[in-house]
């Protein structure tokens, strides 16, 4: 059979690159519940779990042995476990059961009770839960700060640029091992230029990871992966004691710590036991309570794709964010992966988590090009950056991220990466030229930088690894080099760090490093007109996006062309009675106000063509000006009355125009110009023609304008609310049309 | 619980180093009281567990959490590391390490 249509479009959409399985519970592709998930269940002797979830102690794996162990509120379990799977999820979403109620019962579940009171919630019912159980008030972002080259001065530009657009924790990587240190340092230096307290992340293997934390050069981390099979777990050479030691290391130098998980790992690994990614997921975020980690990332990480690929998919990701909540941790919410090749599918998976709130939206919004980005594509990258601002202020729905002004970018991506090149200097690590610093400056990614010496960064890593520097080598040279605003700032992020309080759930640096955490800023929705809600200032920050135009700024062009027309009244219009004349009604703000139509042509040239084209068919055209209304099948009825043919034009300033004839009624017009940003001279000349054909009782010719894919009503609507205005400015209700001449001036 | 120390003045003199870095255990013993308020008894045992790593040198850190790692340590090696911890006061920590012993033999972890 013939390909049909239809289908050859169809096929060559993005969506369609994208894969999709057929569930199969035997592979573990199965999204919100397997035939093989385990039945709840709970049996608790003498104070120990002897059973959990249809497992008896003797046959616990190391995960089950963890959680039995440390992971369950027992004076909870009893009552908890009572409870059906549909009344626990009722009081998840009620917003007349407090958050304080739901965690703790929820405290009292085994992964299988949970996953199961989950799936029985719609994706709505996941956002309302959402909303109420995530665990800070004020939600936040994580960027991405990454590039190919590893360039330390463009990952110092770049993590400035970040907190510039209110990021408020930093990762990076590496695409190679050895040049990590090298970003620590740098990503610790450009987080702090300009808008100080962001936290900052180097993820790299376990221990070198740690290493660098234990030197104070960076102030998080999150990588510290944890997964629901024991086979997948300890062939990623960690078990949850190994964990539970690295979780406890990194609270031990004050660093804030949140292990990753994220559906879909276990089917890639081939090692799923049959289970439903959710139950899995379950799994992780019991387990990660039992560890002791304040949070979890997930929902969207490196198995997103696998996730996505099943029925109930992007579903399941979601459910993913709100277990982690429901079990009071704080949510780094995922959305860190490119989660399809069709912005729809894409943007699906975002929406709701921006929509409901998290502590985190990303996990790593991808701040630089795709192609810069070491971790793998992030859901939204900073070529997304407006249209994540625009979607911010389109829901008027906090997503932690702010315009940033071209000057404001440039003052302090210029300001990190000199930092950078003077700390770099100081401490003999590298000496990179001014002229690399002006190409970082402007770069949009690695791609517009020149190769430079492909060693120098690795001998740079190489240096602070040799020398073992500290986050206090980096403060002195930047003190020395005169940098002390950022010093200042390393010095109090570490002084607080050492405090402990951003140890504690959810917590991030606020404004002059006030802790914002689960302690400090509750969660406190209750329902609506509770909760977080936009201060004034931070409302103006949503609404104040760079493309914003007010009414002056949209009509200001139409100044350029005040006066080409000089538009002399004549005398009141009286009823003519050539039977070859059409009058061509103009509204109030034709060539007053308005000067320029939306196709951008001169209300004056589109006056001529239209003249003309009546002129061509043998009629005469007569200019009759209606004063009391701007509606243009009135203008046109108007017209077509006056006319001795009973034919008229309307035409209003921005360039919409109809055919009238003088016994129909205002809305029934003969041929209608409504799209004005689409038409131009020639179409103008063939309605001219097409009035006097009708004029002359001759049938008129159809004029095509073969359509268009735009969106006619974003890209104008603005402009053309702006020229209506001033028609209305002009409009004299009760006032009758007077006939005109226009003379070019 | 002093922080005065942590001046730009003293990182330029260099009396600032590594064992600066670490937390204090009494500011991770007052955490761990405040997590244990807020609900969540497992951070405030993960903060008691750091509190006893906090005294420890990083290396050290770096061996047992090493030591955890599958297949890395025999039956007699962790009870090696437990009874050392349990030794210096790091009574949490070596709790852990005598769990992961009972359960790594059962699993087949040990090396």
């Amino acid at each position: 059979m013939d390909e049909l249509g239809r289908f050859r479009v169809l096929d060559a959409k993005p969506v369609n690159l994208d894969g999709f399985s057929v569930a199969n519970p035997d592979l573990g592709l199965v999204a919100m519940r397997s035939p093989f998930d385990p039945s709840p269940s709970l049996t608790i002797r003498d104070g120990e779990v002897v059973e959990l979830d249809g497992k008896g102690a003797a046959e616990f794996d190391v995960i089950d042995e963890f959680i039995a162990r440390y992971g369950l509120d027992l004076a909870a379990a009893d009552e908890a476990m009572a409870l059906d799977d549909t009344t626990l999820a009722r009081m998840a979403v009620d917003v007349n059961v407090p958050r304080t109620e739901v965690v703790r019962l929820i405290g009292g579940t085994t992964p299988a009770k949970l996953a199961r009171v989950i799936a029985v919630m719609s994706p709505v019912e996941m956002q309302m839960a959402m909303a109420k159980m995530r665990a800070r008030r004020t939600p936040s972002n994580q960027a991405h700060v990454t590039n190919q080259l590893d360039d330390p001065l463009l990952v110092a530009a770049d993590a400035a640029s970040a907190v510039a657009y209110g990021f408020r924790e930093v990762e990076t990587t590496v695409p190679v091992l050895g040049d990590a240190p090298s970003n620590a340092v740098a990503l610790l230096i450009g987080s702090q230029v300009g808008t100080p307290g962001a936290m900052a992340q180097c993820s790299i293997e376990e221990a070198l990871e740690l290493r660098l934390g234990l030197r104070g050069l960076t102030s998080y981390a999150e990588t510290i992966s944890i997964y629901g099979t024991e086979q997948v777990f300890t062939d990623g050479d960690d078990t949850p004691f190994s964990k539970a030691i690295l979780t406890s290391a990194y609270a031990s130098r004050g660093l804030k710590m949140r292990v990753t998980s994220g559906g879909g790992a276990e089917v890639l690994m081939g090692a799923a036991e049959k289970c439903s990614i959710l139950y899995l997921e379950s799994r992780c975020v019991s387990l990660a309570r039992a560890l002791g980690s304040q949070g979890v990332q997930n929902g969207g990480i490196d198995g997103v794709g696998v996730v996505a690929s099943v029925p109930e998919g992007m579903k399941e990701l979601l459910a993913e964010n709100l277990m982690v909540m429901m079990r009071d941790l704080e949510s780094c919410a995922g959305n860190d992966n490119l989660i399809s090749e069709s912005d729809i599918r894409r943007s699906a998976h975002t929406l709701p988590v921006l929509l409901a709130g998290a502590d985190f939206i990303f996990s790593g919004f991808g701040s630089i090009p795709r192609y810069d980005n070491a971790f793998a594509l992030s859901n939204f990258n900073s070529d997304d950056m407006d249209d994540f601002l625009v979607l911010q202020r389109d829901w008027g729905a906090d997503g932690g991220l702010r315009t940033v002004s071209q000057e404001h970018l440039a003052a302090v991506r210029r300001r990190a990466a000199k930092a950078v090149q003077a700390v770099y200097r100081d401490l003999g690590l590298a000496d990179y030229d001014d002229a690399r610093v002006d190409e970082v400056v402007a770069a949009n990614g690695s791609r517009d930088l020149s190769a430079g010496h492909p060693k120098m960064v690795a001998e740079a890593a190489a240096s602070i690894e040799a020398k073992q520097l500290t986050v206090f080598d980096v403060i002195a040279s930047l003190q020395r080099t005169g940098y002390d605003a950022e010093a200042a700032a390393i010095m109090r992020l570490t002084r607080e760090r050492l405090r402990g309080d951003q140890l504690q759930t959810s917590a991030i640096f606020g404004e002059e490093f006030r802790v914002l955490s689960k302690l400090t800023d509750p969660n406190d929705y209750a329902g609506p007109g509770t909760g977080y809600a936009l201060t004034e200032q931070r409302r103006a920050e949503l609404d104040g996006i760079r493309q914003a135009r007010s009414v002056a700024e949209l009509t200001a062009d139409q100044a350029e062309h005040h006066g080409h027309v000089i538009v002399t009244d004549v005398e009141p219009a009286r009823q003519g009675s050539d039977p070859r004349e059409v009058c061509i009604g103009l509204s109030p703000a034709w060539g007053r106000t308005v000067w320029l139509t939306l196709c951008g042509l001169t209300v004056g040239e589109v006056l001529r063509q239209l003249s003309a084209g009546l002129e061509e068919e043998g009629c005469v055209p007569r200019l009759v000006r209606v004063r009391s209304t701007i509606d243009v099948g009135l203008i046109g009825l108007t017209a077509a009355r006056l006319s001795g043919s009973g034919i008229g034009i309307g035409l209003q300033g921005k360039g919409t125009s109809l055919i009238h004839r003088r016994d129909l009624a205002p809305l029934a017009n003969l041929e209608l110009f409504s799209v004005a940003p689409l038409l131009n001279a020639k179409m103008y000349r063939e309605l001219g023609k097409n009035a006097a054909r009708h004029a002359k009782g001759m049938a008129p010719v159809p004029i095509l304008t073969g359509g268009t894919d735009e969106s006619i009503s974003a890209r104008y609507h603005a402009r053309a609310v702006a020229l209506v205005a001033l028609e209305r400015e002009a409009c004299e209700p009760g006032q009758p049309p007077v006939t005109v001449e226009v003379t070019r001036s | 619980m002093s922080d005065e120390r942590f001046t730009v003045e003293n990182a330029v003199d260099g009396k600032l180093g590594l064992s600066d870095l670490r937390m204090d255990p009494a500011a991770l013993a007052h955490q761990a009281a405040v997590a244990e308020r807020g609900g969540n008894p497992q951070l405030a045992e993960n903060f008691l567990r750091a509190a006893e790593l906090a005294v420890i040198d990083d290396e050290e850190v770096m061996g047992l959490y090493e030591a955890l790692r599958p297949h890395r340590s025999t039956a007699a090696q962790l009870e090696e590391l437990r009874a050392s911890l349990e030794a210096r006061g790091a009574v949490r920590c070596a709790e852990l390490v005598a769990h992961a012993a009972v359960v790594y033999a059962r699993r087949g972890l040990l090396r």
